[in-house]
């Protein structure tokens, strides 16, 4: 930890960033995201086990880039998030730096080339309920199925906590908030959670960093990340790319291939 | 006219099983798959008669969606059918005082100029029983905005925990009387000296009053750009709060008929105030943060002499970036 504020001290003396992105002290034992802008302020930073947020959030907000170069503590899904925000033209290499903590070091990660090369050695890994929790869902038959998310959602109020939290919603205008026409009915009640869940989940299939922090930001408790953790899990399986792998754009829900194996398409 | 008798467990079971056998709907906080939940009760066993809900009861009177129209196309014409409120008797029993409190901030402005009819037939057929609040978290902060964790005001009946077991019931209204008129042989005369259990502990941070004179001078202040850096511009906050009264209206229509729908509104959401024509007044973060404090702690007490907020913490609670409500506006006293 003294290593991390040393390190955001520097670079805000030095004048190398504006901002560090880091955690700091929440209420009771939480953690919450804090902006240091000042090198008299580092000592707010804290890096435990309870920093598991993707702050990658943050680095498409307009009040955050209006502030110049920014240095973001990272977790391993907040390295994937910069790099599939890069490959979606969504961050400037000269406008980010990673402080990444992996297994208690401190690497400062100054290129997409090296956030990419260090995400390539860190193997990819669903917390052993979610994955218990898909394959669960999995084995279950369609009706089954149904039944559990109609019951999940029907706590939904349409809060957008999940898309507000996850770095890969940074649409200036979303589909759901288009009222002429409504494609997707505006209204919290069961077909309005369903389709703009559904909605949410395709479009982050092959997108999706699988950090689980939309399903954590919840505030009624949803799983809602095993929607976008199965549609990536199924892109994987069947088009072999993954989001957050690099800054290549490889997307298999909107690139077209002419060798592609499937004869229909070609 | 507050009447205060003592009710036994088991004479609180029989209650809520002589309010469950009738037509009315009986809701309150339970233990669900979110935390506590506001939910249709069956018996008594049921009730969480401590903690907060994750998401208050303002659903009881005003539902995250509500239809006010149905309208269809004839030839030229359009046909209107008025929907009336589809307002079931209920009782809402077992919430927390400062749930009870917080109808009156609905209240004012579904009653400002235009007298909305489905709040108002959906209030006249609520019961309010609240129980005192025993336990708070680092989140409440009621006495700040001038309850208690034992405040009556909003209830139709409030029950305080004996420490023997038990309640002491302060029957507060006629709705209350009548409801009590159900269980009858559940009520005995009240202890002379109760001994009750001590209501929460819930200590002041800062003062309402002090507040509002220093929003009047902080408009411009960098402090609202400051505490809402972190703030990712979901609606979680309004949509848990008892009193964030603001509302949309979507129409969800084909080509031959259509519903209009009021639904909850939050200023957390960028579209918020969003103009017809592109512009939108708040089209910050920080503005619409600051919206919703002076909204709550300027605009209310200026307009209708309360303030719009009963400290419950729901919003600090259910917020993903833990935006704490007291721990701002403790700032913002200063």
């Amino acid at each position: 930890m003294e290593e991390l504020r040393n390190k955001a001290k520097e670079l805000l003396t030095a004048g190398t960033v504006k901002v560090v992105i880091g955690y700091g002290k929440g209420t009771g034992n939480a953690r919450r995201p804090i902006f240091v802008r000042s090198a008299d302020k580092v000592s707010e930073l804290l890096f435990d086990a309870g920093c598991t947020q993707n702050l990658a959030t943050y680095l498409t907000k307009a009040e955050v880039r209006a502030m110049g170069r920014v240095a973001i503590v990272a977790v391993p899904s907040t390295l994937r998030s910069i790099l599939q925000l890069a490959a979606e033209r969504q961050v400037r290499e000269e406008s980010v730096l990673a402080l990444a903590v992996l297994d208690g070091t401190l690497k400062e990660l100054l290129t997409f080339d090296a956030i990419e090369q260090t995400v390539a050695t860190i193997p990819d890994a669903i917390s052993a309920t979610d994955q218990a929790m898909l394959d669960k869902l999995t084995a279950m038959s369609v009706s089954e199925r149904r039944a559990f998310w109609a019951a999940e959602l029907g706590r939904c109020v349409k809060c957008y906590a999940c898309r507000s939290s996850c770095p890969m919603c940074y649409c200036e205008r979303c589909t759901m908030d288009c009222n002429r026409p409504q494609w997707i009915p505006v209204a919290s009640h069961a077909l309005g959670n369903l389709e703009y869940h559904m909605v949410r989940a395709m479009h982050l299939a092959g997108r999706c960093v699988q950090c689980g922090t939309c399903g954590a930001a919840c505030p009624v408790s949803i799983p809602v990340h095993l929607l976008t953790f199965f549609a990536e899990g199924t892109v994987r399986r069947q088009f072999g790319q993954k989001g957050g792998a690099s800054t290549k754009l490889d997307y298999a829900m909107s690139t077209f291939k002419p060798d592609d194996k499937e004869e229909f398409i070609r | 006219m507050s009447e205060k008798y003592t009710v036994s467990e088991v004479g609180f079971s029989s209650l809520v099983d002589a309010m469950v056998k009738t037509e009315m709907r009986v809701l309150g906080p339970r233990e669900g798959a979110e935390g506590i939940e506001i939910a249709e009760l069956k018996s008594a066993a049921e009730i969480a008669k401590e903690g907060q809900s994750i998401v208050s009861a303002k659903g009881t009177v005003f539902p995250k969606v509500e239809r006010l129209v149905k309208y269809r196309y004839e030839g030229k014409n359009v046909a209107l059918d008025d929907v009336q409120p589809n307002a079931v008797p209920t009782v809402l029993f077992g919430a927390r005082p400062c749930e009870a409190r917080a109808f009156h901030a609905l209240d004012v402005v579904f009653n400002w100029d235009y007298k909305d009819i489905f709040f108002n037939t959906r209030l006249a057929n609520t019961t309010v029983v609240a129980i005192s609040c025993t336990q708070a978290d680092d989140a409440c902060f009621c006495t700040s905005v001038g309850s208690r964790p034992d405040d009556s005001a909003g209830s139709d009946i409030l029950l305080s925990r004996l420490k023997s077991g038990g309640y002491v019931a302060e029957v507060l209204t006629d709705k209350g009387k009548a409801l009590m008129a159900l269980a009858k042989d559940a009520l005995q005369p009240p202890p002379v000296s109760p001994d009750l259990v001590p209501a929460a502990t819930v200590a002041p941070v800062f003062d309402a009053k002090a507040l509002e004179q220093k929003l009047a001078s902080k408009f411009d202040s960098p402090l609202w750009l400051e505490q809402s850096l972190r703030c990712l511009g979901c609606g979680a906050c309004a949509y848990v709060c008892p009193t964030c009264v603001c509302f949309s209206i979507e129409d969800e229509a084909d080509t031959r008929q259509g519903d209009r729908l009021r639904t909850w509104d939050s200023c957390g959401l960028r579209l918020f105030t969003s103009h017809a024509s592109g512009h939108n007044p708040r089209d910050k973060q920080s503005q619409r943060w600051r919206q919703r404090v002076y909204h709550k702690f300027a605009y209310y007490p200026d307009r209708f002499k309360t303030i719009g907020c009963v400290g419950c913490g729901k919003c600090s609670r259910a917020c993903p970036v833990d935006m704490n409500l007291k721990q701002h506006l403790t700032e913002a006293a200063r």
